[in-house]
């Protein structure tokens, strides 16, 4: 993306301003979601709305707002973000925090507490920076020991140590 | 004056005090770890809170709030990590004390300052907070559709950045609000037949991804340069110089703080904003502040704290949450099957009044322990960063889960916490999302309600004094929101975040 050519006065066309571009696209998106889901249910008129109303209604601003930020990204950008620095996105430190919860929720009923915590906590700790494979294992038996002492010996939530599948 | 002695009586037993020392603690300690805000702490922490009995459970979440402030401001003189907006204008002189080796006196500061502020936002509260829900009483549906438009505009006006994409942050809460049951005609919305997102979804997940994961994947873009507080923090006390020079600022930080904070949507920060400039244009020498000035840490932290106790009024007379956080504790209400609004007051004296109280036992046993204890706090500060997050990772998982043992809860955090890593990037805040999210079901509902009374006539919205004024009020805040001139004198103001 280039800011470097951002603000050179009339005349120029600069770039348009990327994360307003995507900011912009996002809303749209999720607002034409929004309002077609909303459309298939129960429309309903202004006395009597049905399920559908707000979320058409509501739908149908955001995309509003949505092209909005794209025109501002073609007006030089956002002036709050424009000139902050920004570090490239960490596509696989981010993807292993989203596997491991993930992971959480997948088996967590399955294998019990014990078990899922250990590997959540495992796969989360691997993404950060400088962090090997015994260091991890290590941070995540602390955190397993401690969570399990918090949650099951202190509040005592009624959540299974031992999941299905091993017979908890 | 009956009422607050009531609190008083609920606030003092022994295991509430127990618990309110709890949440305290636990707060400060989780408030202090760097990257973890306020939000990010009550959110986390929320779920713990469960277990116990409704007033206990709101005890201690006032607790957690109240200790996650004193941690963030903590870590903002330290540090100069603010942990939230409103510790940014703290930072600026109170960090200045620290690398001075006033560290102590800046940390007693900011906890006198909050204490006095706190006490007196409490009185404020409770002559305010009655009056204000019997009136409330009188409001039909219409006014209080105007009031949430009303509010949720105005932390449009009062967020930092963009003010279209706050307002599109807010639509999309709105929308993430109607996921699930249609509470009029009980269609499921949105689920897409997983009977999991019957219920909605769930907004401490919610939080807890915007607000906790998000933080910690932009954590992950740069390697985390360990904390650097090897100073000592030694001599507490202030001396008799420095009492004297915050009087006055402590003063008018918490008249500005109490009158502000009911504003919602972001008031304390505009209250600490607004007393620090205060305060600079009074003081003799302005070109001081910036350089370490006990002034400026005692004005915008007794203005923030009025402000975080004066805007409960909204809450507990309206049920409307002034700012994340207090959307969380609404969540807390809900879940502890109260719905919050102008009957609480009058249906749970108890509760409401032994909250109040206990938000005030709570700055007292925060000047009383956690100035004493602050050797423990900086200790803290040197845990690292790898061994925090995935310890955060964890404590969300379980937390959320264990609030209904439904996985998708959990799958929600992880959702929430890539949107809102990618919305915050693009400048987008997550606070008008979480706003709109809680505020959603009752817009709509409202909304339903009037237009069916109304008989389907939208007039009814302009012709009721009350909902005709709010939303005329909305409306001007918008417009000036969007005004050029205004625009700038706000960036002006904000300009300090960037320091």
């Amino acid at each position: 993306m280039s800011t470097a050519d951002l603000g050179n006065g009339a005349g120029h066309r600069p770039a348009p301003f990327r994360p307003d571009l995507l900011a912009g696209g996002t809303f749209i998106a999720l607002g034409l979601a929004f309002a077609i889901g909303g459309s298939r249910y129960d429309v309903g008129s202004a006395l009597r709305m049905g399920s559908g109303y707000v979320p058409l209604v509501l739908g149908g601003l955001l995309v509003v707002l949505g092209l909005l930020v794209v025109l501002m990204a073609f007006r030089g950008g956002d002036p709050a973000i424009r000139d902050v620095e920004r570090n490239p996105v960490p596509w696989r430190r981010g993807g292993m925090l989203v596997a491991a919860i993930l992971f959480f929720g997948f088996f967590v009923s399955g294998l019990g507490l014990g078990v899922t915590l250990f590997v959540t906590t495992f796969i989360a700790a691997l993404a950060g920076h400088g962090t090997g494979v015994l260091k991890a294992a290590l941070t995540s038996a602390g955190i397993t020991a401690v969570c399990l002492v918090v949650f099951v010996a202190l509040l005592r939530l009624r959540l299974p140590l031992l999941g299905d599948w091993l017979g908890g | 004056m009956d009422s607050i002695l009531l609190g008083l009586e609920t606030a003092l037993q022994p295991t509430n005090i127990l618990i309110c020392l709890l949440g305290v603690t636990l707060g400060t300690a989780v408030g202090v770890l760097p990257g973890i805000g306020p939000t990010a702490t009550v959110a986390l922490l929320l779920p713990i809170t469960f277990e116990f009995d409704a007033v206990a459970s709101l005890i201690m979440l006032a607790g957690i709030y109240y200790g996650a402030q004193y941690g963030g401001s903590t870590t903002a003189i330290l540090l100069n990590l603010p942990g939230e907006s409103s510790a940014v204008v703290t930072a600026l002189d109170g960090h200045q004390m620290a690398r001075q080796g006033r560290a102590g006196p800046a940390l007693a500061t900011a906890a006198l300052g909050s204490f006095f502020a706190g006490t007196v936002g409490t009185i404020v509260l409770a002559l305010f907070a009655p009056p204000l829900a019997q009136l409330a009483l009188e409001f039909g549906p219409a006014d209080y559709f105007a009031i949430v438009v009303l509010g949720l505009i105005a932390s449009v006006a009062l967020a930092s950045g963009s003010t279209v994409k706050a307002l599109g942050m807010i639509v999309l809460g709105l929308l993430l609000g109607t996921i699930g049951q249609d509470q009029f005609t009980g269609v499921p919305r949105f689920t897409f037949g997983v009977r999991e997102l019957y219920g909605g979804l769930d907004f401490v997940s919610l939080a807890v991804g915007l607000f906790g994961v998000a933080e910690i994947i932009r954590n992950l873009e740069s390697r985390h340069s360990a904390a650097l507080v090897t100073k000592k923090v030694e001599g507490l006390w202030l001396t008799k110089d420095d009492f004297r020079r915050i009087r006055m600022p402590v003063l008018r930080g918490t008249a500005l703080g109490s009158a502000l904070g009911v504003l919602p949507g972001g008031g304390h920060v505009l209250a600490a904003f607004t007393s620090y400039s205060v305060e600079k244009r009074l003081s003799k020498e302005p070109k001081k502040f910036g350089t370490g000035v006990i002034e400026g840490v005692a004005a915008p932290e007794s203005a923030n704290n009025a402000a975080a106790q004066t805007s409960f009024i909204p809450l507990l007379s309206l049920g409307l949450p002034a700012h994340p956080v207090m959307a969380l504790l609404v969540g807390a209400f809900i879940i502890q099957g109260i719905v919050p609004g102008p009957n609480v007051i009058n249906d749970e004296p108890e509760l409401v009044w032994g909250l109040i109280a206990s938000m005030w036992v709570g700055n007292l046993l925060l000047v009383l322990l956690n100035l004493p204890l602050i050797g423990i706090w900086v200790k803290m500060l040197s845990v690292p960063y790898e061994v925090m997050f995935p310890a955060i990772i964890a404590f969300a998982s379980v937390g959320c889960y264990s609030l209904g043992l439904n996985p998708w809860d959990v799958f929600a955090i992880a959702a929430a916490g890539v949107v809102g890593y990618f919305l915050i990037r693009w400048g987008c805040e997550a606070a008008p999302l979480l706003l709109g999210f809680v505020l959603g079901p009752l817009l709509e509902e409202n909304l339903r309600r009037a237009m069916i009374i109304s008989r389907g006539d939208p007039t009814v919205f302009a012709t009721r004094p009350i909902s005709a004024s709010l939303l005329l009020l909305a409306a001007v805040i918008i417009i000036v929101a969007v005004l050029p001139s205004v625009r700038r004198k706000r960036e002006v103001v904000f300009q300090g975040e960037d320091d």
